[in-house]
């Protein structure tokens, strides 16, 4: 097979042709590179491309394939992409931002380590919104993304750049992060697989921080057991993370194929109000009837206080990101504006480096814990997320899973929410289970005039497993995850 | 909510962001918008319901208290925007 042949090929594909000698590693990251190179100019989705990386990683893969095969890592030799928040040792990594232009971590984040190890070729570092905050991409300090359905729409936010590298078929798989839903929101809008783990599940250490108590690292494939591959290979305890979950991650893929029959699945009614799209709301309500013609239960629950989760969620995770971007003072890393003093530079420093959407959230997250402010915000906030978590948990004791839209709308034009509150909507739906710290998943469900929308599979905390089976399960009837982007513009 | 213009500079102070005139006024507006949305909270009853900072279930992660290899200075000095091999370096604290 040509080299151009692998292009939007799965990781089990892959990984079983490198196997029977249909290919090599170099082969892919050759097919993988040409991909890029052809069609990362119009999408814009990688800000650095790490090919002595690649090429010195696909070599020793193919190394260990002859060596070990069959008992080689499942991702030995698969190219994939990294979303700029995650540190490699000695590459760049900017979080989308100027402030962090020409920082090389002096270490690796563990997530990628543990990919690296696992001989997988990273082939570069993947756009973002600036520190993850946003849900368009168009937050990035390094200009937009195109969505791969239609280059003049955006590919969601804040990992637009992995989600659309996996969707223009450049790579099969790609890190994100995931805090309001940076990992979901983007999947659905480019029609791939998005799973956010449980908060703990993987290991935050090198992940550049946004809002800590939110913030968890996840996986962009072209199907759900691609995604369980990675999830296997960066999630477990890490020392090195004090949040980090003791318990094991355990088959993931053992669990994938035992279906939904007799499973209860609940639909929150909430999930379904003013502000979604009718196309979206057809697409998620057929998918759930496929889910009952497998045999799950389907049942309507109420999550009463869903509306007040995006309120909840902009207290705490802008309150959050104050102050861990206190650390960018222009003193041990970064850009530093020289001034006569200390505090102008910080002050400069600041205001140079930070584009508007960080500024206005380390605003409102400063005036959050304020002086005065602090209960009538952010302890406020807090008590919120209590509510919210525990109506989750309420839910659960009644149902399996719940299964919801994961996007509002489908993919927007570049430009059209410049108003930031309704740019803050577009996490509405996935906002409430970071705030709960549970797992997630979104898988493609339809096309709305050409654009993918998301069906959303949530589970309880640490049943990750049991996320992936549910959309596992859809996937096995439906053909949505294996449609491509044609990477043009829709009618 | 209503913000004053000095409310903003305090923030903005706090906050270390050196903003111009023009964009406070303008981030005023948004906080402004932002914080009459966030009035939602207000329909939550919190009577009585804890606060929750993490969702882990974890408490007191401790590591045992032993040496153990760390970034050596010149790793760690690596990026700074200026340093003199030992230090970083920054400009004066008084004015």
């Amino acid at each position: 097979m040509s080299a151009a042949g692998w292009s939007g090929r799965t990781a089990v594909e892959c990984a079983a042709a490198l196997r029977s000698g249909e290919v090599t590693a170099t082969g892919l990251l050759a097919s993988a590179r040409g991909r890029r190179d052809a069609v990362d100019g119009r999408l814009g989705a990688f800000l650095a491309r790490t090919d002595d990386l690649a090429e010195r990683a696909a070599a020793a893969a193919d190394e260990r394939l002859a060596r070990e095969g069959m008992a080689a890592p499942p991702l030995c030799g698969i190219p994939m992409a990294v979303k700029d928040v995650m540190c490699i040792e000695g590459v760049e990594t900017t979080a989308g931002s100027r402030i962090l232009s020409g920082f090389r971590p002096p270490y690796t984040a563990t997530a990628v380590g543990r990919l690296l190890d696992a001989g997988a070729v990273v082939i570069g570092k993947t756009n973002c919104d600036e520190f993850a905050m946003g849900s368009s991409n168009e937050n990035s300090a390094f200009g937009p993304v195109g969505n791969p359905w239609d280059l003049e729409r955006v590919p969601g936010g804040s990992s637009g750049g992995s989600a659309a590298a996996v969707g223009a078929q450049i790579v099969p798989l790609a890190l994100g992060s995931d805090t309001g839903g940076s990992i979901r929101q983007p999947a659905s809008l480019c029609g791939v697989v998005g799973f956010k783990p449980t908060y703990g599940r993987v290991s935050r250490h090198g992940l550049i921080a946004f809002a800590s108590s939110l913030d968890q690292i996840g996986p962009f494939a072209h199907c759900v057991e691609d995604a369980a591959l990675v999830y296997e290979c960066i999630g477990g305890h890490d020392p090195l993370d004090s949040t980090s979950a003791p318990d094991a991650v355990g088959d993931v893929r053992a669990e994938l194929g035992r279906g939904v029959a007799g499973l209860r699945l609940g639909v929150p009614r909430e999930y379904f109000a003013a502000g979604l799209d009718d196309g979206v709301r057809r697409c998620v309500e057929v998918a759930i009837e496929t889910l009952r013609g497998q045999g799950a239960l389907i049942e309507e629950v109420s999550l009463p206080s869903t509306a007040a989760a995006l309120s909840a969620y902009y207290i705490v995770a802008p309150a959050e990101c104050s102050s861990n971007l206190a650390r960018y003072d222009g003193v041990r890393y970064g850009r530093r504006v020289a001034s006569p003093s200390l505090q102008q530079s910080y002050l400069r420093t600041r205001d140079e480096g930070f584009g508007a959407e960080v500024k206005r959230r380390v605003m409102l997250g400063t005036y959050a814990l304020s002086s005065g402010y602090y209960d009538a915000y952010y302890r406020k906030a807090q008590k919120v997320r209590t509510v919210i978590a525990r109506e989750f948990a309420e839910v659960f004791t009644r149902v399996d899973a719940l299964v919801a839209p994961t996007s509002p709308t489908a993919a927007f034009p570049i430009g059209e929410r410049s108003d930031p509150l309704s740019m803050y909507l577009c996490d509405a739906l996935t906002i409430p289970v970071n705030l709960a710290g549970l797992p997630g998943v979104s898988v493609p469900c339809g096309l709305v005039d050409g654009l993918p929308a998301g069906l959303q599979v949530i589970a309880p905390r640490m049943a990750d497993a049991l996320a992936l089976r549910v959309a596992a399960s859809y996937e096995a009837v439906t053909d949505w995850h294996s449609r491509r982007a044609p990477l043009g513009v829709a009618a | 909510m209503q913000l004053s213009p000095e409310d903003v500079a305090h923030v903005a102070l706090l906050a270390r962001l050196g903003l111009s005139e023009a964009e406070q006024e303008r981030l005023r507006a948004e906080l402004e918008a932002i914080l009459d949305h966030i009035k939602a909270l207000d329909a939550v009853g919190i009577e009585g319901v804890g606060e929750t900072a993490q969702v882990t279930g974890l408490v007191n992660v401790w590591r045992a208290d032993e040496p153990r290899p760390s970034l050596d200075a010149a790793a760690a000095l690596g990026n700074a925007p200026e340093a003199d091999g030992a230090h970083f370096v920054v400009g004066a604290i008084q004015e």
